[in-house]
């Protein structure tokens, strides 16, 4: 079962078990519950991009849900081990399994919880300067293959971190409000389209392997978009792993 | 809990079930809104295959005096039919949404039904006499041959079965981007509105080619979008005041007389987030999926996933009670987020004298709150409590830990039979409670 509101970067819960292997087993840590959810957040976005007509409410919770994974993983650096595994595989292939997320833990059953959670939202509520969407770390799968790429602008633009992830919401809120189209072929041309879109192919084809020495608060203060080299070939490629996804779901 | 007998509890008791009895549900005949009218005489429903069935109550019999009339089929009729927007490759949904009932003005009675994208003014009358001895005609309607007429009379009306019709009187098309989630007559009988994800519509009941955006949520680049309208209401005596609710759990109290698009609130409901609950689920389940005013108009309810809260009008920095519904979900929210179950959106209701509130929840259950004994209750809708005038025993279920006799476990709740709607007779204590596909019909015990 997802634990609330503790944040923690190794399990704990020894009470419950009566070997550490077995304790193991038992409760997932924390960061891999995370994990989990924003995956699976991801996957009915996903999907509900494709449905003939997506409730929208639906989406906009989901959205928001993910949006605070992110950054909560932005503020914890615990994107940036993320990004440094590379895998460059679809994450539906990384989704773990919703069996080790829902499973209950004696802290859930006991509601603990951390003080430090709510005081870290308001923190960081308040130092940031901009919409907390462009604050978004690319943790997501759409991220995958950018990791194999670009590695000259890692350190260029702090606000290249708007990275992949703000762009599948984008596109996912453009077609809520274009009505998603049948085909494939159609939505393939809808993702064209915002290649030509300057904010997107700027902020959203950047990648950035790292965060190397940037602070978290601090990667996200410049507000303007500045990168001028953005890669077309890098563009093209991640459409292909859209649609790649998009086929596979 | 209401229902242990004595002083002024009630005691509700099995009264009737409409709908198919086998468990293969089809999907038109999944049950999407319930409304009793003005008077109580008559019960709307609504389904997803977009027909509305109207029951009457029976005259109550002087012989039966230990129970009120009946509900019978009065009128049934196809209200939607599904569409197709060429433009943007996709099928409207004939889905009921919301049935709200005119107050009858003459003979005839009025609802106004709505699905996603059109709310139609439906008229229906009863016929009970026809004309007879027409001239020219026959009485199956052929016409007779001219030559053939030797003498003239005088038609006359002739009883005849009492005939129901049903027939669209307004159209309103047109004028919604998003799913229309609510419709609310206004006071003066003469407006409504229409409330969709993101804006709000003022109408005029005689005027479908024109409507006024009264409230306009939708951000220059929709890519800001992080907030959504989840209901709206009319107050029930000041036709210049509405409210909406919305998906983080806010209500804004909008007064039309302060500007043509009230994008200003003049009350904003808010109750501060519980820092020691905060999870990753905080936000959906704040989710507002029904505002209801009181009778009065002093109060307004809303519910959001685990709760039903009672505001004060006068008081916007919290609620004035809050009845948990279900808080032994709040450890299952990964698993109903997972399968969408968070997402369901259960309407509530007042009863007449709004000093109990009624909402449905999980494995067919619907619970009840006596705002002045604080009492509660849990009680089932289910075919097995089939006999009339059997007192409904009360459900428990148990969150943890040993399961006592009689209880049910949350992990053998089937999530599967959820009641998200409830209505209560503006009168009487009679209730109609909508499962997937029954509706039931529970009334008080007279003695």
């Amino acid at each position: 079962m997802f634990v609330r509101g503790l944040k923690r970067k190794c399990f704990d819960g020894e009470e419950d078990i009566e070997g550490t292997l077995a304790g193991i087993k038992a409760i997932p840590s924390y960061n891999l519950q995370r994990q989990s959810l924003l995956d699976m957040s991801l996957v009915k976005l996903q999907l509900c991009h494709m449905l003939v007509e997506p409730n929208l409410c639906r989406s906009v919770l989901i959205a928001n849900t993910v949006r605070q994974i992110q950054e909560e993983m932005t503020q914890d650096g615990t994107w940036q081990m993320i990004n440094t595994q590379s895998t460059g595989q679809a994450s539906l292939d990384r989704l773990v399994s919703t069996d080790i997320l829902c499973r209950s833990s004696r802290e859930q059953a006991e509601g603990k919880h951390v003080s430090g959670y709510s005081t870290f939202n308001k923190d960081f509520d308040g130092s940031q300067a901009q919409d907390s969407s462009e604050t978004m770390s690319t943790a997501s799968s759409l991220q995958a293959p950018r990791h194999l790429q670009n590695n000259a602008w890692e350190m260029e633009n702090p606000q290249e971190n708007k990275g992949n992830f703000q762009k599948s919401l984008d596109q996912i809120f453009e077609t809520l409000e274009n009505k998603s189209p049948n085909s494939v072929e159609d939505l393939f041309s809808e993702v064209d389209n915002s290649y030509y879109d300057f904010d997107t192919m700027l902020t959203g084809m950047m990648s950035n392997t790292k965060m190397g020495h940037c602070d978290g608060l601090e990667t996200f203060s410049s507000p303007t978009t500045t990168a001028s080299n953005s890669n077309c070939k890098s563009d093209l490629n991640e459409l292909d792993h859209i649609v790649e996804i998009l086929v596979e779901s | 809990f209401l229902g242990a007998g004595g002083g002024n509890d009630i005691q509700w008791c099995f009264s009737q079930v409409k709908g198919a009895v086998d468990d293969d549900v089809a999907e038109a005949d999944i049950i999407s809104t319930v409304e009793f009218n003005h008077s109580g005489e008559l019960l709307a429903t609504g389904d997803k295959g977009g027909r509305v069935v109207i029951f009457q109550q029976e005259q109550e019999n002087k012989t039966q005096s230990h129970s009120r009339g009946e509900y019978n089929v009065y009128s049934t009729f196809q209200s939607h039919e599904p569409e197709f927007d060429y433009l943007k490759s996709l099928e409207i949904e004939e889905k009921i949404n919301k049935i709200r009932w005119l107050p009858q003005k003459n003979a005839a009675q009025f609802l106004l039904s709505t699905n996603d994208k059109t709310i139609k003014l439906w008229k229906i009358s009863e016929r009970d006499k026809r004309p007879e001895g027409y001239n020219l005609k026959e009485e199956d309607g052929r016409y007779r041959d001219p030559t053939t007429v030797t003498t003239l009379r005088v038609p006359v009306f002739r009883p005849m079965d009492l005939m129901v019709e049903a027939s669209p009187r307004r159209i309103f098309a047109n004028a919604h981007t998003y799913h229309i989630n609510s419709i609310s007559i206004n006071s003066d009988y003469e407006t409504y509105l229409s409330a969709d994800d993101l804006r709000i519509n003022l109408w005029h009941l005689e005027i479908t080619d024109r409507s006024f955006n009264i409230v306009d949520i939708k951000p220059a680049n929709m890519e800001e979008l992080t907030e959504v309208i989840t209901a709206a209401e009319f107050h029930p005596n000041s036709c210049n005041t509405f409210v909406y609710s919305s998906s983080k759990g806010t209500i804004r109290l909008c007064d039309m007389r302060a500007s043509a698009l009230c994008d200003r609130h003049s009350k904003l409901f808010e109750e501060p987030e519980d820092p020691s609950n905060r999870s990753f689920f905080s936000e959906i389940i704040s989710s507002i999926s029904d505002v209801k005013f009181s009778h009065s108009g002093r109060y307004m309810m809303t519910r959001d996933y685990l709760s039903v809260k009672i505001w004060d009008l006068n008081m916007e920095n919290r609620p004035v009670e809050t009845y948990q519904v279900h808080e032994y979900l709040r450890s299952k929210l990964c698993s109903l987020y997972e399968n969408d179950c968070i997402f369901d959106k259960f309407e509530c209701c007042w009863n007449g004298s709004d000093s109990i509130v009624m909402t449905g929840s999980y494995n067919n259950f619907f619970r009840m709150f006596d705002r002045n004994s604080k009492r509660d209750v849990t009680l089932e809708a289910s075919r097995e409590n089939n006999k009339p005038r059997t007192v409904l025993k009360p459900r428990k279920v148990c969150a943890s830990g040993k399961r006592k006799k009689d209880e049910i476990s949350v992990d053998s709740l089937d999530f599967n039979k959820k009641i998200l709607h409830t209505a209560w007779h503006p009168k009487e204590n009679i209730i109609a409670v909508a499962t997937t596909n029954n509706l039931y019909i529970f009334q008080d015990k007279m003695n």
